[in-house]
């Protein structure tokens, strides 16, 4: 029998890294100015894929660079109609959403009854004996390992490195990259893309490496979530790392609570990740607001313009 | 200005005609006869309406091949169905589409899709509708009637199966919602540990869904670091809990469908559905003009001591002792006989008695006792 937090915390990483990895990916479209609210229609196609061609080829892996590829390609979709046609964002990423829920209902439908050989967690040697933080971190399968890695990279990619210079002054000004000669238009393109992709590898380790099993709508929000996450974050990788694992902790509560006996209303439970997502929201909304780099805040000036 | 004008016309013209469909199709559906007509009979198709997809690997799966049984059994009737149907009044109106296409036979599989299917049921009563699984309160229309299996019977037989082979006497059970048949389940899969491991304890926890498998994922998780080492559930989609176990390396009893293949090591026992029996006998009942009056105009259950249980015991496991095996012939036995799984004394979790000694209490009395846990069981019934 295990302690009450420590269930908990490990619930919280497990459950967390698909949020991560749709957060990860947001954090990148949204320094660049373009907010996908379609990122949950990138983990659905990931998912769908990853599980499909998983189930197709017997590598996980090959699966879960097929989610990714996938959640790109959808996110693609996005990118065209938002940055080529200037369509609403908001509006565009829900129907992108949409899009992804119908073709991955659609074409899913075989694979709710077929099995795959997904991914097996793997205790990291040593690490995994500490006390506490071994079972909490590294008791996990490969993807969520892989975002150990991802988090800093990403980090430093953004905020050292001149590609993520680039990527956050388009999603300043678009203006001023343009007199330099840098192509706007494409740092935008590869900026989604890489969401939908990270988004896309996120819905893969859903379903290959936490559900084990795909079944329609089996991303219930998350993608939403990680957008909520990315906003009160900030974009910061680090704090969408935090930002995730604290909704994933509030997903885990429920059952490791149940499973002791104990009741707290199930419907407050159920509805308690969503409400700790609100309650960060309010506090640093505002804060958040005013940091956003120009080009999102123009994003959401608009939709607000009567 | 021109250019405005022909968009106006073609917008005008698409209106126009979308209009007309729709009265048209209104008209159809809204002709409801006078009651002449027995409710089904001579119906030239049949629905069938379910909550979710039909390859669930549970379930909805079951009752598809249910409805695809009818299509072989009567090769004159046209078979309607309807996948991924909600339980909201949606459900109502695709019932409608269906009566509209001819059919006077209407099956409605989902626990909730009662409401839907008793509203279609009041505007055609030359319309025999069923619904699998709730119960009808009050009076029973004459072209209704809800049927189900004593679902609680192979599991209670699972649950002996369970109980000897559990080696920390803890089972675990996932569940979706806290309705009756459900409650019924989890007792009576504790009931029947109890019956041969005196010490077999039952932790349970639900999802509040049919099938969402990052919830169930969590449940099994959370179940087995209590050290929880057979599990089983009540959902829908039954892939994830299982193998979840056969990660784990613990045992899992299935529900609703054969899932052995996903859990070779694990699989100790298992219920699952076998429609086609039930689903014909309905249809032809309904054709031949008998629904009115019949048993099916009711709340019908059908268990072992009628032989027509569409809920059936799925194989043993590899590692099922034959004494174990023969234990529970026996008590399948006593329950088609004059016994229950839920025959007294049972006593509810907090200590009131729920069935006196010696009582072997009818399928119409467990259904309405069905709102408490029994002694045995951990966790609480989340309050509505």
């Amino acid at each position: 029998m295990t302690a009450l937090p420590l269930d908990v915390m490990t619930g919280a990483v497990r459950g967390g890294t698909s949020i991560l990895y749709a957060a990860l990916g947001e954090s990148v479209a949204e320094t660049a100015g373009v907010v996908n609210l379609g990122t949950e229609g990138s983990m659905l196609v990931g998912a769908l894929a990853g599980y499909a061609i998983t189930a197709h080829t017997g590598s996980p892996w090959v699966g879960a660079l097929a989610g990714g590829v996938a959640g790109g390609a959808l996110a693609l979709v996005h990118a065209f109609f938002v940055l080529d046609r200037k369509a609403n964002q908001l509006a565009t990423g829900l129907v992108v959403l949409f899009l992804g829920l119908g073709l991955t209902s659609l074409f899913g439908a075989a694979y709710v009854a077929r099995t795959a050989t997904s991914f097996d967690a793997w205790n990291v040697p040593l690490l995994s004996k500490i006390p506490w933080i071994g079972e909490i971190f590294f008791q996990h399968d490969p993807l969520t390992y892989l975002t150990y890695f991802l988090v800093p990279a990403l980090w430093f990619v953004l905020t050292r490195t001149g590609i993520g210079l680039l990527v956050r002054g388009v999603g300043e000004r678009t203006e001023v990259l343009g007199t330099y000669g840098h192509n706007v238009r494409l740092v935008q393109y590869l900026a989604v893309v890489a969401g939908g992709f990270l988004a896309g590898l996120g819905g893969a380790q859903l379903s290959t490496a936490y559900a084990h099993a795909w079944f329609e709508n089996m991303t219930q929000g998350r993608g939403f979530v990680a957008v909520a996450v990315v906003i009160f974050a900030a974009r910061r990788p680090l704090a969408a790392m935090g930002g995730s694992y604290l909704f994933g902790a509030a997903l885990a509560l429920s059952p490791a609570l149940q499973a002791r006996g104990w009741q707290i209303n199930q419907f407050a439970l159920d509805s308690l990740p969503y409400l700790a997502v609100i309650v960060v929201l309010v506090l640093l909304g505002k804060k958040r607001a005013a940091e956003a780099p120009e080009g999102l805040q123009k994003v959401f000036e608009m939709s607000t313009a009567t | 200005m021109q250019r405005i004008s022909r968009w106006t016309a073609l917008v005008a013209v698409l209106l126009l005609a979308l209009v007309a469909t729709a009265c048209g199709s209104n008209s159809d559906s809204s002709t409801t006869s006078d009651g002449g007509d027995a409710p089904g009979k001579g119906s030239e198709a049949v629905g069938f309406i379910f909550v979710g997809p039909k390859d669930d690997f549970g379930y909805n799966q079951a009752a598809y091949q249910g409805a695809m049984a009818v299509k072989d059994a009567f090769p004159d009737l046209d078979v309607l169905t309807a996948e991924n149907v909600p339980e909201t009044d949606e459900a109502a109106r695709v019932l409608e589409g269906m009566v509209a296409k001819g059919a006077k036979i209407l099956f409605a599989t989902s626990y909730a899709h009662l409401d839907a299917a008793l509203k279609v049921a009041a505007k055609h009563p030359d319309v025999a509708v069923v619904q699998q699984g709730n119960l009808i309160k009050g009076d029973i229309p004459a072209n209704a009637g809800t049927y189900f299996g004593t679902v609680y019977e192979p599991v209670f037989l699972a649950g002996m199966v369970a109980g000897k082979q559990t080696k920390t006497n803890k089972l675990g059970y996932v569940y979706a919602y806290p309705i009756p048949q459900t409650i019924a389940n989890i007792n009576a899969f504790e009931l029947g540990a109890l019956s041969v491991n005196p010490k077999a304890v039952t932790y349970t926890v639900n999802t509040s869904n049919w099938c969402d498998t990052g919830k169930q994922e969590e449940a099994a998780q959370s179940l087995l670091s209590q050290g929880v080492d057979v599990l089983t559930q009540h959902q829908d989609c039954t892939a994830t809990i299982t193998k979840a176990a056969e990660r784990a390396g613990v045992m899992v009893v299935g529900y609703h469908a054969d899932a052995s293949s996903l859990a070779p090591k694990g699989w100790i026992a298992g219920s699952e559905w076998s429609w086609a029996d039930l689903y014909e006998d309905i249809v032809q009942t309904a054709l031949d003009g008998k629904f009115t009056g019949s048993k099916y105009n009711a709340n019908f259950r059908s268990g072992l001591k009628d032989g027509l249980n569409p809920f059936v015991q799925s194989k043993f496991g590899s590692s099922v002792s034959q004494e174990t095996k023969d234990l529970v012939a026996a008590a399948a036995k006593d329950i088609a006989g004059s016994g229950s799984p839920f025959k007294g004394p049972v006593v509810a979790q907090d200590g009131t008695e729920l069935v006196a000694a010696g009582t072997v209490p009818d399928y119409a009395t467990i259904e309405q006792k069905m709102v408490v846990f029994v002694k045995g069981v951990i966790g609480e019934i989340p309050k509505t």
